[in-house]
């Protein structure tokens, strides 16, 4: 495969490995969250953790866009597509998310409600043209890569004049949740986690550009590395951010300058900005309400929103009080350290959010990596 | 007199409720599609079951329903498909699949033509395995009941005495034996969904695998502990289930696996994983490493074995982890597909 093969290289990858092990310091240890759910998989898909030496460890950020979905926001949604007369239009990885008391969408389906999984935005409208008389909802969630998909649907709505397609909108950003992790008391007041730098998010930086990461370097002391989700691109930004560690330098740095520059997609952003707003504070699942970290449509467009034209109401739904996915999605604990974690949580009946999507952090562990806890184990 | 009047309107004319109602317009569909498309002298008889030797051995028995969408694909249509997996789970048993039945189960306003091109190449995939469809059923559904088709076939073989492929009968040290490239079916149904079309050259590789078997047992005998046709759930299903079943674990090299490009790239696409990507016309089998090289030659010479390939060994494992040497130099587990990828790929 062009364009791919090159970037999973065997050669190169143990060259990268070589010079990580060489250049990092033994005495030192090396903890670096990488943000984006992408490279949290591509790290267990291709056994990253097996190449890199002891004292430099992965902690897995929280971002997962499903991941991150509080129960609530799916119970809205369920009970939006109870509705006889709406066909609620999702992306496939979210339809086994759990909400409150086990429900999900695939429940919800399977009981009756005209829920249809789409690839593209462009699948709504071609539904809503299909069904004049039903009301189409496109359940919008992701950060800023999937935004733009959806601002191209509202504006195609708006032109074909489609009166009867609307967006539940759940999108989120990625430099408030960076923020809200670094401010967080795990971090900051009881020292729980120390984090020495940050794998920055790729699709999302091909949007936003590098810039808006640059607080992490100016206001945190923390250095950052644009990464691509290929495993090359993984080997190659932790040797980056080990050697600004060594140097105790702080930058915002561009591994992924093939698809990334400091100002992103200048035309997206536009779209984006005049179409959506930023929320007040929105819920992250392990997070809580995060200040200014969602959007939602402008008054202008209104008339595209769900949440006001079906009248949903905000749920509140509080999560398993023994499942750690907030924590595991702040890094304070492993999928390993959680009682749920493969005992009555596996992908195929996923309590938390982080067992759902093959992005998050517990799903990848289970899925990849848990054949390294027996290791382990039989070594101590 | 003649029975019939009027001869079935193949080309513009559909099926109707009274197609399954028992009387004459379905006697007509039988005679004048069904056994003109599959043609045989038990099938000829007309009576409701079909009355056949069977030689020395032991008697393999299998059933499988189909109701793949769309119905026609790149590579085959439901009709081949129908007799291709039935007689690939016969085959599996180191059997020799000897008849078929066929039940359909048939919407209101299903057109002949596409019904007559769906019995005319499950006859031909039957000829080409060298089995016989001698009995069969028609049921026609009222409009939004079915949705245009659904076959179930059924299937008897025979496999000689003291061979006893089962999947609890891997051992430590045996070696995993593909017999060809991964995936193909199902990027194949996927490229010709509705919702997801995309440009791809790749067609499914639904085929029977009885004639490879029978080269593959004739080379390895009693050294062949097992075969499975990796179907939904593809190859990681497969090997996980025998894995639990022959209380071990699995080695794998990701280097070893053959991967079409075409299938890669579809896969990359798509968020999918090649090993959880349904085959309908490649088998694993788990040889004793004395006969492992024999078999695979005996594999490679056989034009559905071509690509076959040593894929890794079972290994002695309480956890039966399917584990596999990234081609990245990682480690990774190759775990069940959970959930489900797609529905209705077969």
């Amino acid at each position: 495969m062009k364009y791919v093969d090159e970037f999973r290289n065997k050669e190169i990858a143990l060259g990268l490995a070589k010079a990580i092990r060489a250049e990092a310091d033994p005495q030192k240890l090396y903890r670096f969250m990488e943000f984006c759910g992408g490279h949290t998989h591509a790290i267990s898909r291709y056994g990253l953790e097996d190449m890199l030496p002891k004292n430099v460890r992965m902690i897995h950020g929280p971002g997962c866009p499903v991941c991150v979905l509080p129960a609530g926001r799916i119970d809205m949604a369920i009970r939006l597509a109870e509705r006889p007369d709406v066909i609620l239009c999702v992306y496939g990885d979210l339809i086994r998310v759990p909400g409150s008391q086990g429900a999900s969408l695939l429940k919800a389906k399977a009981r009756g409600a005209d829920i249809r999984m789409v690839y593209s935005t462009i699948d709504a409208i071609r539904i809503a043209e299909d069904n004049p008389g039903r009301e189409v909802v496109f359940f919008a969630i992701g950060f800023e890569t999937t935004t733009p998909p959806t601002a191209v649907m509202i504006r195609l709505a708006q032109k074909k004049q489609l009166e009867n397609v609307t967006v539940f909108c759940n999108h989120v950003l990625t430099p408030p949740a960076m923020q809200n992790i670094l401010e967080s008391p795990d971090i900051r007041d009881i020292g729980r986690i120390e984090i020495d730098g940050f794998v920055g998010p790729a699709h999302v930086s091909t949007i936003i550009g590098t810039a808006p990461y640059e607080f992490l370097a100016e206001e945190f002391g923390k250095p950052a590395v644009i990464a691509g989700f290929e495993p090359l691109d993984m080997m190659q930004a932790i040797l980056m951010l080990v050697r600004q560690v060594n140097e105790d330098r702080h930058e915002v740095e561009n591994q992924y300058s093939r698809g990334v520059n400091r100002h992103g997609n200048l035309r997206a952003k536009e779209e984006v900005s005049d179409i959506f707003e930023l929320r007040d504070q929105f819920e992250w699942r392990g997070l809580g309400q995060v200040p200014y970290s969602g959007l939602k449509l402008k008054r202008a467009y209104a008339t595209y929103d769900a949440e006001l034209r079906c009248d949903m109401h905000e749920l509140r739904v509080d999560d398993n009080p023994a499942c750690e996915c907030g924590a595991i999605l702040r890094g304070v604990k492993k999928p390993v350290d959680c009682k749920l974690f493969g005992t009555v949580c596996t992908p195929e009946t996923p309590m938390g959010s982080c067992m759902v999507s093959s992005e998050g952090a517990c799903a990848a562990h289970w899925t990849y990596g848990r054949f390294r806890d027996h290791q382990q184990r039989r070594v101590s | 007199m003649k029975a019939y009047q009027r001869k079935l309107d193949i080309r513009n004319g559909c099926v109707d409720l009274s197609h399954g109602s028992g009387g004459r317009a379905m006697a007509q569909l039988i005679s004048g599609l069904f056994h003109e498309a599959f043609g045989n002298e038990w099938l000829a008889r007309g009576n409701d079951q079909s009355a056949f030797d069977v030689g020395a051995g032991r008697m393999v028995m299998t059933t499988d329903g189909y109701v793949v969408s769309p119905l026609f694909f790149p590579g085959g249509n439901i009709g081949s498909l129908a007799v291709h997996g039935t007689v690939n789970d016969i085959a599996m048993a180191g059997a020799r699949p000897l008849y078929l039945s066929a039940s359909f189960i048939i919407e209101e306003g299903f057109r002949f033509a596409d019904l007559k091109m769906i019995a005319e190449s499950m006859g031909e995939a039957a000829r080409t395995a060298g089995v016989h469809i001698v009995t069969g059923d028609t049921k026609v559904v009222e409009r939004g009941k079915a949705d245009g088709l659904f076959i179930s076939t059924a299937g008897v073989g025979v496999v000689p005495h003291g061979l006893d492929l089962s999947a609890e009968n891997a051992r430590v040290g045996d070696r995993v034996l593909i017999s060809g490239t991964l995936g193909d079916h199902g990027v194949a149904i996927m490229s010709k969904r509705q919702n997801l079309a995309f440009e791809t050259e790749i067609v499914s590789d639904s085929a029977a695998l009885n004639d490879l078997v029978a080269k593959m047992v004739e080379a390895g005998g009693r050294g062949i502990r097992l075969m499975r046709d990796p179907t939904r759930g593809g190859l990681a299903a497969t090997l996980n289930e025998i894995a639990h079943q022959s209380d071990l674990g699995f080695h794998l090299r990701e280097e070893a696996i053959p991967v079409k490009p075409g299938v890669a790239s579809a896969c990359e696409l798509l968020g999918l994983d090649p090993l959880h990507v349904a085959n309908e016309g490649k088998l694993v089998a788990i040889v004793a490493p004395e006969n492992a090289a024999a078999v695979l030659a005996a594999m490679r010479a056989h034009p559905l074995g071509r690509d076959a390939a040593d894929i890794g060994e079972a290994v002695a494992d309480d956890h039966h982890f399917v584990q596999m040497a990234t081609s990245f130099g990682g480690g990774r587990i190759v775990n069940w597909l959970s959930g489900e990828q797609l529905p209705r790929i077969c």
